[in-house]
């Protein structure tokens, strides 16, 4: 079953939570930014353009013109490659471990799993970035030589930033499943 | 607890029948590795099992029967299952059946000794098993001393799958009591090119070896050794770059069979490294020696050395002036600048008397570039040392002056101020001086403060046009260490086969339909290619920056002598 609502982001965006449970012990969360605005894509070609053909104006050299149009394609191609992620998904597989997937606009995944005797908790976490206080989920992992001890943050969600309330429901579905994980009989 | 079967997606469309494979208790999980068809003997089965058990040492067994109805369900099939689990005893018993065409399978366990007789969740997992076999997993961190229960789930999967490729040898077409079917069962794959490939690399190795050794017997003989000879050797970088390409060849030519995955990468990438850059080293060659390119190198080499010397001489003449405005003390300005003209003037006739043969050596040594872009490299970095020679004598004299200048100028002023240097102690101590001692000392100091101008203009000059030529010398250096280190089989591999570098796994969750399993597909995700790069790299005798910018900076003003780039094997002073 999967169910959609929305939220903000720290930066103040809307943005979409989507959970669906595949099985008692597999569940996915996904957190969906803003797509690309066609407004802001015409901005930004049309800004670059105009400064070139003002160069052009100037110096009389054609070169600044193809030179445009070409920084212009390898600009939203890395853009849209590298830099726009539009969904980033949590896999939670109780007894197998935890998938984050982040998509990018031109259809890119990079995908990160690990398993779940690696993970130690998914715990909420404050940060003090330049003038404000934003939440933020992250996995700790655990120190395969002191059991007490954490030898990684994995930051979750971080290109989305979403805000403390949909952090909560995040928190609260991949809890009830690290639950059952862990105090299921280990067999020895 | 949650059941986890991987199950191999070739035998999706297999006939029913008895899965065999490896059940991994600590992890709850059973990994399938061939589906064992009808008819079959018992007995003949475990013979079979214990056979594979015993060459691969992975813990083969049967676990569990596979049911492909492609009809209605027949019920006696399914009781003749059930009652295959008390001949093959295993705890549990896993059931798989499959009904038509439907994606939808169910699994159900039998646990006859279980103390709980709850359902349990069973997860079935699909995996590529040929992409599996083949892969190979980098784990992200290696610990030294990692016991074999930390190891992790999937490296004893990955482990399971690659150890077993004894059982996949055999194919359906086979005569023998066991029917399986697995990755290969459509017959065996081999390619003719590879075997051949095979046969003809032994001898080839052989005489490979031979060859190296003869010329590193040559190498190592006393006429090549001897003083003179050896400091050359060691200052001309084109030797070291063919002596590390020597060894390159001494490690691809042994005899010995690669032990394990890194050896056998870095075996792959010095050879694919090697042909490569024998291969542009000859396209450079050919580039070179066509329309006469290297006759009219040879013509513009002399202009340009004379230019260079005119361009020196210039520089001096506006040095011996006023340069930029500052007022030089005239006598010992003319002393420096005419010494230094004359050096120009002894080093433009020494390339005038070589001109007649700089087209001839040119020829001879462009062919050189044959054995490799690395080596052309070298040596073009090995002529601009040479041809700037002279600005390497004019920065040792203007370094010499100017550091015996600061050193005198330092020991004055203590002097000036009634302190000593006790070399003993290595410390600065107080001392008192006879008046002659101190009228002389003043003295000496007064001159040699009113001479510093300059001498550190001089030096500051020749400094520059130092550390110009290094520049030069670095950037090229760098770039043959880029070629020398870059791993490009692996770099290949990765675009190509991407499954075969792994670092680790990714799960799709399939449709799912309540009531039966939860389906996943294991898909392998492959090392990106900074991961590859830094695992992979070629070590190289690379030269890297001797000071950090502190202490050049500190000995660049006190006039010591600077030599930026240290290699691997120098000793430290």
């Amino acid at each position: 079953m999967a169910e959609e609502r929305r939220f903000f982001s720290a930066s103040g965006v809307p943005i979409a939570l989507r959970r669906r449970q595949h099985s008692a012990s597999c569940r996915e969360l996904a957190v969906r930014g803003p797509r690309l605005q066609l407004r802001s894509l015409s901005a930004a070609t049309s800004a670059v353009w105009l400064a070139a053909y003002g160069l052009f104006a100037l110096s009389e050299n054609s070169m600044v013109l193809s030179a445009a149009i070409f920084i212009t394609l390898i600009g939203l191609i890395i853009y849209l490659h590298f830099v726009k992620i539009d969904q980033e998904s949590l896999l939670v597989i109780g007894s197998l471990g935890i998938q984050v997937t982040s998509s990018y606009a031109s259809g890119k995944e990079s995908t990160t799993f690990i398993e779940m005797g690696q993970v130690k908790d998914v715990v909420i976490n404050e940060a003090i970035h330049m003038q404000k206080v934003i939440y933020y989920l992250c996995m700790l992992l655990q120190d395969p030589e002191d059991p007490q001890g954490v030898s990684e943050v994995v930051p979750l969600f971080q290109s989305t930033k979403p805000r403390l309330d949909c952090l909560i429901e995040v928190y609260k579905s991949c809890q009830e499943i690290l639950e059952q994980s862990k105090t299921a009989p280990q067999s020895s | 607890m949650v059941l986890k079967v991987f199950f191999p997606s070739c035998c999706s469309s297999a006939d029913s029948g008895i899965l065999i494979g490896r059940w991994i208790s600590e992890q709850n999980s059973a990994v399938i590795l061939a589906v064992v068809h009808f008819p079959f003997i018992p007995v003949q089965v475990k013979q079979y099992l214990g056979e594979v058990q015993h060459m691969t040492k992975v813990s083969v067994s049967v676990l569990g029967s596979w049911s492909n109805s492609k009809q209605e369900k027949e019920e006696s099939l399914s009781e003749f299952l059930e009652d295959l689990g008390t001949i093959f005893c295993h705890e549990p018993w896993i059931q798989i059946s499959k009904e038509g065409d439907s994606k939808f399978w169910s699994c159900s366990t039998l646990q006859k000794h279980s103390k709980n007789p709850q359902e349990e969740e069973i997860i079935l997992v699909y995996y590529d098993q040929r992409k599996v076999m083949l892969s190979h997993l980098h784990p992200p961190l290696e610990t030294a001393g990692q016991r074999a229960e930390d190891a992790s789930k999937l490296s004893a999967i990955f482990d399971t799958v690659a150890r077993s490729q004894v059982l996949f040898m055999t194919d359906r077409y086979d005569e023998g009591p066991i029917k399986l079917t697995h990755w290969q069962s459509d017959g065996v794959e081999a390619s003719i090119i590879v075997e051949l490939l095979k046969q003809a690399s032994v001898p080839a190795c052989m005489l490979l070896t031979f060859l190296l050794s003869l010329v590193s017997g040559i190498c190592r003989s006393r006429v090549l050794t001897f003083w003179p000879l050896s400091f050359l050797w060691s200052k001309l970088s084109t030797c070291e770059q063919l002596g590390h390409r020597l060894q390159h060849l001494q490690v691809i030519s042994s005899n010995k069979k690669a032990q394990n995955q890194n050896q056998l990468m870095r075996k792959a990438n010095i050879f694919v490294s090697l042909l490569i850059d024998v291969a542009l080293g000859i396209l450079l060659m050919s580039w070179l020696y066509r329309k006469n390119r290297i006759g009219h190198l040879a013509d513009t080499l002399i202009p340009v050395a004379d230019h260079v010397a005119e361009e020196l001489q210039d520089l001096l003449q506006w040095l011996m002036g006023a340069p930029a405005g500052l007022k030089m003390n005239r006598a010992l300005d003319q002393v420096l600048g005419r010494f230094f003209l004359y050096h120009i003037h002894l080093w433009i006739s020494y390339i005038h008397l070589l001109s007649p043969f700089i087209e001839m050596i040119l020829w001879y040594v462009g062919l050189s570039a044959c054995l490799g872009l690395t080596v052309a490299l070298c040596i073009l970095s090995d002529i601009i040392a040479l041809l700037t020679f002279h600005i390497y004598c004019f920065y040792v004299y203007g370094a010499r002056l100017y550091c015996l200048k600061i050193y005198g100028l330092s020991s004055l002023w203590r002097l000036f101020r009634g302190k000593k240097w006790n070399v003993l102690r290595q410390r600065v101590d107080s001392c008192s001086y006879d008046l002659d001692q101190l009228f002389i000392g003043t003295l000496l100091f007064t001159i040699l403060l009113f001479l510093l101008p300059t001498t550190a203009l001089y030096y500051l000059v020749f400094t520059l046009l130092r550390l110009l030529v290094v520049i030069v010398q670095g950037l090229i250096h760098l770039l043959v260490d880029l070629i020398d280190s870059l791993p490009l089989y692996s770099l290949i591999l990765r675009l190509c086969r991407s499954y075969r570098l792994a670092a680790g796994v990714k799960f799709r969750v399939l449709e799912q339909q309540d009531g039966k399993p939860l389906r996943l597909l294991m898909q392998i995700n492959p090392l990106s290619y900074g991961g590859v790069v830094q695992t992979y790299r070629l070590p190289t005798y690379s030269c890297y920056p001797r000071d950090s910018w502190a202490s050049l900076c500190k000995k660049l003003f006190l006039g010591e002598l600077i030599y930026p780039w240290k290699h691997k094997g120098d000793k430290q002073n």
